[in-house]
């Protein structure tokens, strides 16, 4: 086979592509440092869901799911959809947490929403509370992270968590959840799940810095977390949040 | 999309349980140590000198099953090459962090202790009446102590009290720590209840005594030797009384529960109707407590003939080792059937040669007699008579 300069460079174009996103799996399992221009102590992330701009595509969760290499069948976020009838008792679907979209929906007697769910990043996190050995802990800029060679795989904070927002790997036996896309928003950019989705609907937030507009959200909106009876100190806010979510 | 085993809503992540099978194991075994040995503890600090002959057999129980009970966690995890980072590292702050610690605890400083005064004597003795690899053996285990001397054994008898008194609240720890494990979680409302450490300790009282009660009349039975039947009346008199407490505990619970009605009720209700029907209404509440409850207290109430009360006893002491089973079954299993989102329920799938599958319980529940039979071979609890007959002096 005749092997074109134009082949060469797409060949070369490919490894580059390749070589890139190796890199980038080095920084999620936590090889490479956060800029040099990042400072943990001036950082308290967490993230605002607008109920009422989710569409439920699913990009968030392809966009997770490809970022974080997800392993099938778990999911550091998903999409769930809410319908209420009058009676209030909700029926909630989330099939594959959504990562295909969602089925169409053909009630029209009852309230549909969609409400994408992650891990709370809480401030009182129940599954550090109970790791036994602090695999699990919070970093000082606020995200709840899982190392997992440390992590003896008891999974008892996937039993503490009340959002069910955590599960033991598949592979590496350890368990896992969402980090914010820690290797991301330490070299300045967003999460995967935010900059995926298309209406705005999730948009991560830094509570430490004076010129988030998260501030101003908060002082003119009515937010909710979810469970606030479980006092987690969960750091992911809802704007409209409809009372029947769980 | 319908996922097998899964009815009504549950979150993606809550399909599969993490906790299984050898979970199950871990609560009834170490309930059977703390059990035993507070059956134990009867003769020797409480001075109920009628459960006297079981008293060396319920300190050998205790430690057999000791021994084991670390195994289901250590099997369970999925890195069990790291489980000592919780002695190194421990996370203050974890109630799961502090199991090494009250095991440690217990083994070291308590069973292991308390049976090597107990059975000082008789080491010294064996060491210096037997020959080869046995003579090593006993020699070894008398630590270099063969002073039995009347003056040492009073000191021994002495230490040995003050064990024991402290083993008391060290089994109650031991067994009510591992309440506290479920008991904590907050997340979860069919394990959240402080009542869960002391209902875990009644029940380990329960089945730990009728454990050394079976084992003591299956002992008798296989050495031909007669039944102590005040011996037996006195244990299961305190395993009715026992279980009495378990029972009313666990029915308050259920009384709480039911009158409160809160968020959780109708998710646990329906679960309990339906996928827990048969293994807690059935196996657990009916056949193996009200069953032998009842049975129990016609022996109370009745005088029936020594062969008709050994019959009864054994009965009541298989079915409420079954119950207790049921139970840990139905608190590991049946907390995670039910979803955090209270709509729905997913089902447990029992694997059969897996590494925490049927297969591998069920040699985990063999080991600790297979430990037993060791310990009794190298520590014969039979009068001084048997034990020299035993060992064909």
């Amino acid at each position: 086979m005749e092997l074109s300069r134009r082949d060469l460079f797409a060949a070369g174009g490919k490894l580059l592509i390749l070589a890139s996103v190796g890199a980038t799996l080095e920084q999620i399992t936590g090889a490479a440092a956060p800029s040099d221009a990042y400072n943990v102590a001036d950082h308290w992330w967490g993230m605002l869901v607008d109920i009422d701009k989710c569409i439920g595509c699913g990009n968030c969760v392809r966009a997770c799911s490809k970022e974080n290499q997800v392993p099938k069948g778990y999911y550091r976020t998903w999409v769930e959809r809410y319908q209420v009838g009058e009676d209030q008792q909700p029926h909630v679907d989330s099939p594959n947490g959504d990562i295909d979209g969602f089925p169409a929906d053909t009630r029209e007697d009852v309230k549909s929403f969609f409400v994408p769910k992650l891990c709370n990043h809480c401030a009182e996190s129940p599954c550090v509370q109970v790791c036994p050995v602090g695999a699990t802990f919070v970093s000082p800029d606020g995200v709840v992270l899982v190392d997992k060679n440390y992590c003896l795989g008891c999974r008892y904070c996937i039993q503490a968590c009340p959002y069910g927002c955590r599960y033991l790997h598949p592979e590496t036996s350890t368990a896992d959840k969402c980090t914010l896309c820690y290797h991301r928003i330490t070299q300045g950019l967003t999460t995967a799940c935010c900059e995926a989705c298309p209406t705005g609907a999730r948009q991560l937030v830094d509570f430490k810095n004076p010129k988030d507009p998260v501030h101003e959200y908060l002082r003119h909106n009515k937010v909710q977390v979810l469970k606030p009876y479980m006092a987690t100190g969960a750091k992911v806010y809802y704007n409209d949040l409809d009372g029947s979510v769980r | 999309m319908m996922i097998p085993g899964v009815d009504g809503f549950i979150y993606p992540n809550e399909v599969e349980l993490q906790w299984s099978l050898l979970i199950v194991l871990y609560p009834y075994i170490t309930g059977l140590v703390a059990g035993a040995f507070i059956l134990a503890s009867l003769e020797r600090v409480f001075k109920v000198d009628a459960v006297r002959p079981t008293y060396r057999l319920a300190l050998l129980t205790a430690l057999a099953f000791l021994l084991v009970a670390p195994l289901p966690l250590q099997l369970h995890l999925g890195h069990p090459e790291r489980s000592m980072e919780m002695y190194l590292t421990p996370h203050s702050s974890s109630a799961m962090a502090m199991f090494g610690f009250v095991y440690l605890w217990y083994l070291m400083a308590v069973l292991l202790l308390e049976i090597w005064l107990e059975f000082r004597a008789d080491i010294v003795r064996l060491a210096q009446t037997t020959s080869g690899w046995k003579h090593l053996v006993y020699k070894a285990l008398t630590l270099g102590s063969m002073n039995v001397s009347p003056a040492a054994r009073r000191i021994d008898d002495k230490v040995g009290f003050a064990v024991t008194v402290i083993g008391i609240p060290s089994a109650f720890l031991l067994h009510g720590y591992v309440g506290f494990i479920f008991g904590s979680v907050k997340a979860n409302p069919w394990w959240s209840t402080p009542l869960m450490p002391v209902v875990f300790l009644f029940s380990a009282m329960a089945s730990g005594i009728a454990g050394v009660l079976l084992l003591y009349m299956v002992s008798m039975k296989v050495k031909k030797m007669p039944i102590d039947m005040p011996c037996v009346d006195t244990i299961a008199k305190y395993l009715f009384y026992t279980f009495v407490i378990d029972f009313s505990l666990e029915m308050l619970d259920l009384v709480h529960r039911t009158y409160e009605s809160g968020e959780s009720f109708r998710s646990l209700d329906f679960m309990v109707h339906t996928r827990l029907w048969v293994s807690q209404v059935i196996v657990q509440i009916c056949l193996c407590t009200l069953v032998p409850l009842g049975l129990l207290a016609l022996t109370q109430l009745f005088p029936f003939k020594a062969a008709v009360r050994r019959a009864l006893y054994t009965a009541s002491g298989l079915l409420v080792m079954v119950g207790i089973f049921a139970m840990r079954w139905n608190v590991v299993i049946g907390g995670q059937l039910f979803s955090k989102s209270f709509l729905g329920y997913t089902s447990f799938k029992l694997e059969f040669a897996a590494r925490e599958g049927l297969l591998t319980a069920i040699g985990l529940m063999i080991l600790p007699f297979v430990i037993f039979v060791v310990l009794v071979k190298l520590l014969p609890p039979w009068p001084e008579r048997e034990t020299t007959e035993a060992l064909g002096d």
